[in-house]
């Protein structure tokens, strides 16, 4: 049976209404896992209740075989699950290279006195910054952000910003990865880039994703698994094929006739 | 004269810049200006003078163990009251410390009477340095020397430390914080142990010159306010120069125009910020994201 990670009968209400409504699914380790639905169906409230800001009322999230359902977002940062947001969360005064920085938060060890003391080249911290800054190097060529490195994220194009942000959540070196609408506002180009580039997480990284996606067209060619919900309730789970064949989704997506 | 003046007026604005450093940074954590500082302060110099007076401690141990007392209370009031509060608004968080400032202000009076005492450094009251034509008290050398020093201390804290950037990280973006895997909670803590510390060493350096009362703090708190509001309160950098800025202004008005209304040329001062630049002198525009 698979462990990765399992979501199971999660309830979220907010007053009387269900947001998400006794919901089930599992993905598997590697696989990019996608959802879909219209607006409103509880998709972006899933990714919160997962990334632990907001508390489910009720159900299960299990993740490589511990409870995470109820914790706070940065104990969740710290058991491997990073995610990017639908309308970015960055620290837009910081450069670049500094998010990418605050990304490996989880891994510095590091106290004060260390950083207070960082005179010369071997000292403790400063070999700790080295190893981490060459982590990140790889994380800015990987997504070839190397002109943006050094400036304010604010002043970048909202394209830009979006890879930075994808950026600093690679940088916590997540087991899973949470995308909100990555390709939002993309340009096309932007788009098929960010589309291989995500294939290169999965496979050269060994990165699971999970996935909000409006495009079809990139869901489609780039998921295992499909879930579409509405209402907050699981319409139809399945490979891409599938999913696309179901006629409640093509209701959805192509309209009624 | 005049170069006695601006030294003079850089004595007492470095501790107008430390009041407001210690107000902007949980400021910008938070958003609330933290009117209970003064009274934070007032208490651990109290509690700095009882261990001397007592003969409990030397003069410097006296002000290391107060120092940690003003961070246990920073700590403490964030732990025990700020985090309680369920989604406080703006508003909410302001009557707290406006509720913290009372009852500090009622336990000094309670423990040590409303009498004057005097805290004095181990230094010669009216020992000076002659610097070619200027003056210099070495109470006002400790006071310029010890808030620059603070000030690059925490230069350093908050650029070159894991810690210190989390602060700034929690301060720019919370949310986005907590998803790094920042506790952002006990960043907050910190914070407000960190800003009471600096508060304290303003009132340690400042006690000397002033009667030692429960009101001790109120004026550098409100000129360091307005330090605050003259560079703005978002920036670290805008609010020690605002400090330094204020102090010289005033003594200068103080020495060449009018000796009573010296007090109020702060007051003068943020009135003329706010109306031609809001923000601030030095601080970027202020933005909420929607």
């Amino acid at each position: 049976m698979n462990d990765f990670f399992t979501v199971t009968g999660l309830t979220r209400t907010f007053g009387g209404v269900v947001a998400i409504d006794a919901l089930d699914f599992a993905q598997k380790k590697g696989s990019i896992f996608s959802i879909i639905g219209p607006n409103g169906a509880g998709k972006t409230t899933l990714f919160n209740c997962i990334s632990g800001i907001y508390r489910p009322d009720s159900g299960e999230i299990c993740f490589q075989g511990r409870r995470i359902d109820g914790l706070k977002p940065d104990a969740i940062a710290r058991h491997g699950i990073a995610r990017t947001f639908q309308n970015l969360e960055l620290f837009f005064r910081m450069t670049t290279m500094e998010n990418l920085m605050l990304g490996r938060h989880i891994h510095m060890r590091t106290n004060i006195w260390h950083g207070l003391t960082m005179f010369h080249k071997n000292s403790t911290a400063a070999r700790e910054e080295a190893e981490h800054r060459e982590k990140v190097e790889h994380i800015i060529d990987l997504l070839d952000l190397q002109s943006a490195r050094d400036v304010p994220v604010g002043a970048l194009p909202y394209g830009r910003q979006k890879l930075v942000e994808l950026g600093r959540a690679l940088a916590l070196e997540p087991s899973l990865l949470l995308l909100d609408e990555p390709s939002a506002g993309m340009t096309s180009d932007e788009r098929q880039d960010l589309f291989f580039w995500i294939k290169d997480i999965q496979q050269e990284l060994g990165v699971s994703i999970l996935m909000i996606e409006h495009n079809m067209q990139m869901v489609m060619d780039i998921s295992d698994r499909v879930l579409a919900i509405d209402f907050g309730k699981k319409l139809v789970e399945g490979t891409p094929e599938e999913v696309a064949a179901h006629p409640e989704v093509i209701k959805a997506y192509l309209g009624e006739d | 004269m005049f170069s006695q003046l601006i030294i003079n007026g850089i004595s007492s604005g470095s501790l107008y810049a430390l009041v407001a450093l210690a107000m902007v940074i949980i400021y910008k954590a938070s958003e609330v200006p933290n009117f209970a500082q003064g009274e934070m302060a007032t208490l651990s110099v109290f509690v700095a003078w009882h261990f001397v007076n007592a003969q409990f401690l030397p003069f410097y141990q006296a002000v290391a163990a107060a120092l940690l007392f003003a961070f246990a209370v920073g700590v403490l009031f964030e732990f025990t009251v700020l985090r309680r509060a369920e989604k406080p608004s703006i508003l909410e968080l302001i009557v707290m410390t406006l509720g913290l400032q009372m009852f500090i202000y009622g336990i000094i009076g309670w423990k040590w009477g409303a009498e004057q005492k005097t805290f004095s450094l181990p230094i010669a009251e009216d020992s000076v340095v002659q610097l070619g034509p200027v003056v210099i008290g070495w109470l006002n050398i400790i006071t310029i020397v010890t808030s620059l020093l603070c000030v690059l201390l925490l230069y350093l804290f908050f650029t070159h430390t894991k810690l210190g950037t989390a602060m700034r990280a929690v301060q720019m973006n919370s949310t986005a914080a907590r998803i790094n895997g920042i506790r952002v909670h006990r960043i907050m803590s910190l914070t407000w142990g960190l800003s009471a510390v600096i508060g304290t060493i303003a009132g340690i350096l400042f006690a000397p010159v002033s009667p030692l009362d429960p009101q001790l703090m109120w004026d550098p708190l409100l000129k360091g306010f307005a330090a605050g509001v003259l560079g703005g309160m978002t920036s670290p950098f805008g609010a020690v120069l605002g400090g330094y800025i204020l102090g010289i202004i005033e003594n200068l008005f103080g020495a060449y125009i009018s000796l009573e209304f010296k007090s109020v040329v702060a007051f003068a001062l943020i009135v003329l910020v706010l109306w031609f630049k809001p923000s601030g002198l030095f601080s970027r525009h202020y933005e909420r994201k929607v």
